[in-house]
């Protein structure tokens, strides 16, 4: 008779358990990270208005440390590729701290895995926040991933930097005022692309392969903005997550494309040249900044294939383009400066365009901390992109877009090609506006090599 | 009639003993909630929502016998509901809720029908195929819902004789929790209702159930409506605290981790689903946190969760065959059996 009397007293002797449970955890959370911890949640959500004040009280920063947090792809469909991307900030943060910090702060980086998961990704970004107290949030990667936390950084005055996504949707400087991006935005990506194809492949038919988000969207508008709508013959989506990519390519085979565009990830750009060569399809193939890496995507077309397609031969040929000196380039002081870091502090990885990306976007970000000044805080450090983050010179071909209102990150690219597997870049950086119909126009200033130190110092 | 006996008659009625359950949740709850940081309240939320559709997924489960993959997708509907009601057509809070368990519930009903024709392994693929394409849905009609982005809703706001200071993390909650305990209050009566002994004579033998006059089909049908409808409330839940209705959050690993939660919590029990969202909110990050404290590779730290998660799993498996719920029952017998042996020879009553 013992279960009948007592078995109601299991639901709520369970959750008393779990009460303990995660009143333990919490406690424990709380001690671990430093000082300033204890009262984590309320202190950060009521203090949103009066982080203002002292210097000293702005979360995660201390006289001798400044913590930042990331969300990033560490598993899962998008990890191939960019895991490496976030570690190779690390390593030029480590690379500072060995030379002394800025202004004495060693730079902390909190990486969180949300295997691109939107769910996850707004959980990992409130633990970052309210638990571990991060300064701000730093190269937080994806579009449909971050444009979920946006609303919550912004609402908490969290400095949201550079972001690792190309979204128009970070370039608003007067609705999200603390959020920031850093690539180039796809659409203008999109147009430097159509103008090359209008320019050098005029009256050819052009097929664009894009994935389903604003990512493919806003490749494509940028493409349209430039090719005659007529010379497009067809415009296939695919949605992240799928496993082939046969409808799209026999479809745009179909339509007789000469010119093949892909606003598509790394893994994707593979599946689809496979079955391209599957289908005997040799198109000119033209390939979004974003997934044409040829390591990266010579990887994947080997492990997919099983080993069949060897290196880079299925990508050979393609054009692209890129705001950063190509990551082969071994001439470029800027590459011999990162793979110097990488060599020392992440040499367990290849030298490929997400490791350029990730120490490129570490360097805009120490060059921000420097600006910012002694006193920090969050304010701050959004002042001082807004007010000087067009002057700035760095790794980057162009110039970023950064004032009170935009913060869109570089405003422009050159154009490049796939040749003996490497991106060789050629023609000279261009910039443009986002907006339908404004001017492609040359960019004519040189890139300055790096400080001496490799720090940057403003 | 003695005080003793009075209060022993109490608890043996259902209404009264699941209103007692409820109340004393919703208090241990409000503590917790204020006890706890505002990271720790969104896990808490987190727990709620998980629990609502856990315990709808455990009673088909273990009750009814049927077996669902395909409860991440009802989530997915929910959440998809609340989003387009509270974004689009502007609706409060609470009916949007309501409309997401409804509509789910709706949902479930010719999904449950089809479930009800089918046993086994044919039962987990028709359900399977269910969670792989609803959420393709939202990519076919981008217009309606954000294709792959998703939907974004905003924030709840707490309401303002709270303070200006109440956190916004434990107002969601708040609104988790409340529709945690209005599903634990369904189902507790329904589980120990007449239906609930139906459900159970059905799963243990539906020929001796049919020959008894009980309709076998109808049953199972209006088992998984039901569970619909919590997991439709449960996704609701999750559009309200995460602020998101996305394709990417309803993944087939989201299904297959509800099915986790409910067997490692303990078939057929609330207690279990208790434990279930428990530790489908607590195990991932507690395994993040043992693979970064050691200083590995970031290859390897990255992965190191999903192989200690699995072990975990195997772990608990070997450990309580029959869930958490099942192993604490297991224990809490034998420590009766060795409290009530000396006594055992006189007689009792």
């Amino acid at each position: 008779m013992y279960h009948r009397h007592t078995r109601w007293l299991a639901p709520p002797i369970a959750m008393l358990a779990i009460v303990l449970a995660l009143a333990g955890c919490g406690s424990s959370s709380s001690s671990s990270s430093s000082g300033s911890a204890s009262s984590s949640g309320s202190a950060s959500s009521s203090g949103s208005s009066s982080s203002s004040g002292a210097a000293s009280t702005a979360p995660g920063v201390t006289s001798t440390s400044i913590t930042f947090g990331t969300h990033q792809p560490l598993t899962g469909p998008a990890a191939p590729g960019y895991s490496e991307i976030a570690p190779a900030s690390q390593a030029f943060f480590d690379y500072v701290n060995a030379h002394g910090g800025v202004f004495g702060r060693q730079i902390h980086l909190i990486i969180k895995d949300d295997a691109y998961d939107p769910a996850t990704t707004v959980n990992v970004v409130h633990q970052l926040v309210l638990q571990d107290n991060v300064f701000g949030i730093f190269e937080g990667l994806g579009t449909p991933t971050h444009t979920k936390v946006v609303g919550f950084l912004n609402a908490e005055k969290v400095p949201d930097m550079f972001v690792a996504s190309g979204c128009p949707c970070w370039d608003n400087g007067s609705t999200q005022p603390y959020t920031f991006g850093w690539q180039p935005n796809y659409t203008i990506e999109g147009k430097i692309l159509g103008q090359y194809i209008k320019q050098h492949f005029a009256g050819q038919k052009v097929g664009v392969l894009y994935q389903d988000d604003d990512f493919g969207q806003g490749g494509l508008a940028g493409i349209e903005d430039e090719v005659p709508a007529a010379d497009i013959v067809s415009k296939q989506p695919y949605q992240s997550g799928v496993t082939t990519l046969a409808p799209q390519i026999t479809a745009i085979k179909a339509a007789k494309a000469q010119v093949l565009v892909d606003f598509t990830v790394p893994i994707y750009t593979a599946i689809g040249q496979l079955t391209s060569f599957t289908l005997g399809y040799k198109p000119q193939l033209v390939v979004s900044n974003v997934g044409i890496d040829p390591i990266t995507v010579g990887g994947l077309l080997k492990t997919i294939s099983k080993g069949k397609a060897s290196g880079t031969a299925l990508i050979e040929g393609a054009i692209s383009d890129g705001y950063l000196p190509s990551s082969s380039d071994t001439s470029n002081p800027w590459i011999q400066l990162f793979m110097k870091i990488k060599a020392q502090y992440d040499p367990k990885v290849p030298f490929d365009g997400n490791v350029e990306y990730g120490m490129a976007n570490a360097y805009t970000l120490v060059q921000a901390l420097q600006a910012a000044g002694k006193d920090l805080t969050r304010q701050d450090l959004v002042s001082a992109v807004n007010n000087d983050g067009a002057k700035w010179t760095g790794p980057g071909l162009v110039p970023f877009r950064y004032s009170t209102t935009e913060h869109g990150g570089y405003g422009g690219a050159e154009m490049g090609q796939v040749r003996g597997g490497k991106i060789v870049l050629f023609g000279g950086p261009l910039t443009t506006e986002p907006t339908a119909g404004s001017p492609i126009t040359p960019y004519t200033g040189t890139q300055p090599p790096p400080p001496a130190g490799g720090v940057p110092t403003n | 009639m003695s005080p003793l006996a009075l209060s022993a008659r109490l608890r043996r009625t259902t209404l009264l003993r699941s209103l007692g359950l409820v109340l004393g949740g919703g208090v241990g709850l409000w503590v917790l909630s204020e006890l706890l940081g505002a990271y720790d309240d969104l896990q808490l939320a987190n727990g709620a929502y998980y629990f609502a559709v856990l315990a709808g997924l455990t009673m088909l489960v273990g009750l009814s016998g049927q077996i669902s993959l395909g409860h991440g997708a009802l989530m997915a509907v929910g959440a998809y509901t609340v989003a387009l009601l509270i974004g689009n057509e502007h609706w409060a809070l609470v009916p949007a809720l309501v409309a997401s368990a409804v509509v789910t519930a709706l949902v479930g009903i010719p999904v449950g029908a089809t479930a009800s024709r089918l046993r086994g392994p044919y039962l987990a693929g028709a359900t399977l195929a269910f969670a792989v394409g609803l959420p393709a849905l939202a990519d076919k009609f981008p217009a309606t819902f954000g294709g792959e982005n998703g939907l974004i809703i905003n924030p709840p706001i707490p309401p303002s004789w709270l303070g200006a200071n109440f956190s916004l993390e434990r107002w969601e909650a708040w609104i988790a929790c409340a529709g945690a305990l209005i599903v634990l209050f369904v189902l507790y009566n329904l589980i120990h209702s007449g239906w609930g002994r139906t459900l159970r004579a059905v799963r243990d033998d539906e020929i001796a159930a049919a020959l008894c006059g009980l309709r076998v089909g109808r049953t199972q049908t209006l088992a998984f409506i039901v569970s619909a409808g919590c997991a439709g409330l449960g996704g609701g839940l999750l559009a309200i605290v995460l602020q998101l209705a996305d394709p990417g959050a309803f993944p087939l690993q989201l299904s297959l981790a509800l099915l986790t939660g409910v067997v490692l919590g303990g078939l057929g029990s609330l207690a279990g689903a208790v434990w279930g969202a428990a530790v489908l909110v607590l195990l991932p990050s507690w395994t993040n946190d043992l693979a970064h404290s050691f200083s590995l590779s970031t290859n390897v730290s990255a992965n190191l969760p999903l192989a200690i998660y699995g072990l975990v799993l195997i772990g608990a498996m070997l450990a309580w065959p029959s869930g958490i719920q099942g192993g604490f029952r297991a224990l809490a017998s034998r420590l009766y059996r060795l409290r009530s042996r000396p006594a055992a020879s006189s007689p009792t009553q």
